[in-house]
């Protein structure tokens, strides 16, 4: 479970356009490095993250190895109604993690 | 005529003393880091250092095993009693009368009362619980001074800061109290004042200790790193502390 | 990187040798190209026509260290249901890989820390629809290797 900061509204006016940032831990190993012994660290990064808002798809990223480790993840949406937002990391494994934060418009 | 010659004699032997910076003149690394870097560390939901902390809180409520006690079952809510804390460190154990920086602190911690192995240096979950340690002194100014009992440990700091060591036969203070502000292959030379430790160096795309900073810079200038823990590296430590005294702490910083 | 001395020289060693290192055999990163580049950019536009413009790229032009840059991407659109950006392609001409990220979305704006190894021109490609895209580039170089 890689901790996970996320910076979003609790409130917002129906109509108003929202900013998310996200930030999540991870390594983000590009899979160019080399090790100690000489031969690459495989590769092993977050490939997707999907943003979801109220089941509807708003926001979604390929990553690939050009991203930082520990990607920052920001971007805006339109407060359309209130509900749950849901974030949603996929790895290189196949491995999602997802964090629900809930969002009241008015 | 002897008078001149001795005032020049007197005048020419200041100027060879080693420059310390002026308490007026003392910055953080962050005035020398740039505004990306800033941005990213004024910002609590972009600093990556403060998933460390995240981190750091959950390992704070975690018994370990052996005693299965926590460090919240004896020192409750870390932001009341780790406050202060870290601004005072590296500070003198009494019972085994050695200096400890705020890793040894806690590793002591953990043998002593929590019944359970220290962590590795460096590893994830010691530097998670430092930083969230020291993220309680955030805001506060540094309160380390050298004198006392701590300074034998302080004279040694200095000695070690003042001496060259390595191929390049460098001393720190050359880079930090006379140079700095210039620019070393591309690099703004700061003043090396631990205000934001544990850090999040850009470099090394995660989180890591003062000593690792150390043995990065010793690495630079050719010399023997000092071992995780070494005496020599804690009384450094200490050194680094008193001269910035005073200064606020940031922690966790973001630096490149 | 450590020196190694070799024993019989081979043909090899002699050769990287007269290349000028004395080092161990060390082989670069490989590298994306602007050809390399450009061709991801083809494969994913196909024939449509590029333009330029609309696409704010917002990138330091010098950063402290390579492994962290923050990018910020702003399309100029109504992000109305007719006239709407639906993706967001970045490329880049000298990481070892020329595809940094694609987005696809809610709204035309994105930061991100992207990750740069040299200096080299990064290009946003904006998708809008219905079909048409257009680009913009900018340079980044790090401070310091």
């Amino acid at each position: 479970m890689a901790r996970v900061l996320i910076n979003l509204p609790a409130r917002a006016g129906r109509g108003e356009i929202i900013e998310i940032k996200t930030l999540i831990a991870h390594p983000m190993e590009t899979g160019y490095r080399l090790g100690p012994t000489g031969a690459a660290i495989p590769r092993d990064i977050i490939n997707r993250f999907l943003c979801t808002y109220n089941g509807e798809e708003v926001f979604r990223t390929d990553l690939f190895p050009a991203i930082a480790a520990n990607p920052f993840i920001a971007f805006f949406t339109v407060a359309a109604e209130s509900g749950e937002i849901v974030f949603s990391w996929t790895d290189d494994h196949g491995e999602t993690q997802t964090e629900v934060r809930q969002i009241t418009v008015e | 005529m002897r008078v001149l010659l001795l005032a020049l004699a007197v005048a020419a032997a200041a100027a060879a003393a080693p420059a310390e910076i002026a308490p007026g003149d003392r910055r953080s690394g962050y005035d020398f880091a740039g505004p990306e870097s800033r941005v990213m560390q004024d910002d609590d939901t972009g600093n990556p250092g403060m998933l460390a902390v995240l981190q750091g809180e959950v390992l704070w409520a975690t018994k370990a095993r052996g005693a299965d006690r926590s460090c919240a079952d004896c020192h409750g809510d870390a932001r009341t009693s780790m406050k202060g804390v870290a601004a005072r460190y590296p500070a003198l154990e009494p019972a085994v009368g050695r200096l400890l920086d705020l890793e040894g602190r806690i590793n002591r911690c953990r043998g002593e009362h929590q019944g359970a192995a220290p962590f590795v240096w460096e590893s994830e979950d010691l530097l998670a619980l430092t930083a969230f340690v020291a993220y309680q002194s955030r805001g506060l100014p540094i309160a380390v001074r050298g004198d006392g009992e701590l300074r034998p440990f302080f004279d040694l700091g200095s000695e070690l800061f003042h001496r060259r060591q390595g191929q390049l036969n460098l001393s720190c203070s050359q880079c930090h109290d006379d140079n700095w502000g210039k620019r070393l292959a591309g690099a703004v030379i700061p003043q090396a004042h631990p205000t934001g430790y544990p850090v999040y160096r850009l470099e090394w795309q995660s989180l890591g200790s003062l000593q690792r900073r150390l043995r990065n810079c010793m690495t630079g200038v050719r010399a023997e790193p000092y071992g995780y823990g070494a005496p020599e590296a804690v009384a450094l430590e200490l050194y680094l502390m008193a001269r910035a005294h005073g200064m606020t702490l940031e922690t966790p910083a973001v630096r490149p | 990187m450590d020196e190694r001395s070799p024993d019989p020289p081979t043909r090899r060693l002699v050769l990287f040798g007269a290349a000028g290192s004395g080092l161990a055999l060390y082989a670069p990163p490989a590298a994306a190209s602007p050809a390399a580049m450009d061709e991801a950019i083809r494969a994913l536009v196909g024939e449509a026509t590029v333009e330029r413009g609309r696409v704010k790229l917002e990138l330091p032009p010098i950063v402290e260290n390579g492994n962290a840059v923050p990018l910020t991407v702003t399309v100029d659109s109504p992000m109305s249901k007719t006239d709407h950006v639906t993706a967001i392609h970045i490329f880049n001409e000298k990481n070892p890989q020329p595809y940094a990220r694609r987005s696809v979305w809610g709204r035309a704006q994105a930061g991100r820390r992207y990750r740069r190894a040299f200096a080299s021109p990064t290009l946003s490609r904006s998708w809008q629809s219905p079909g048409s895209a257009t680009a913009l580039s900018g340079p980044t170089a790090p401070m310091s290797s």
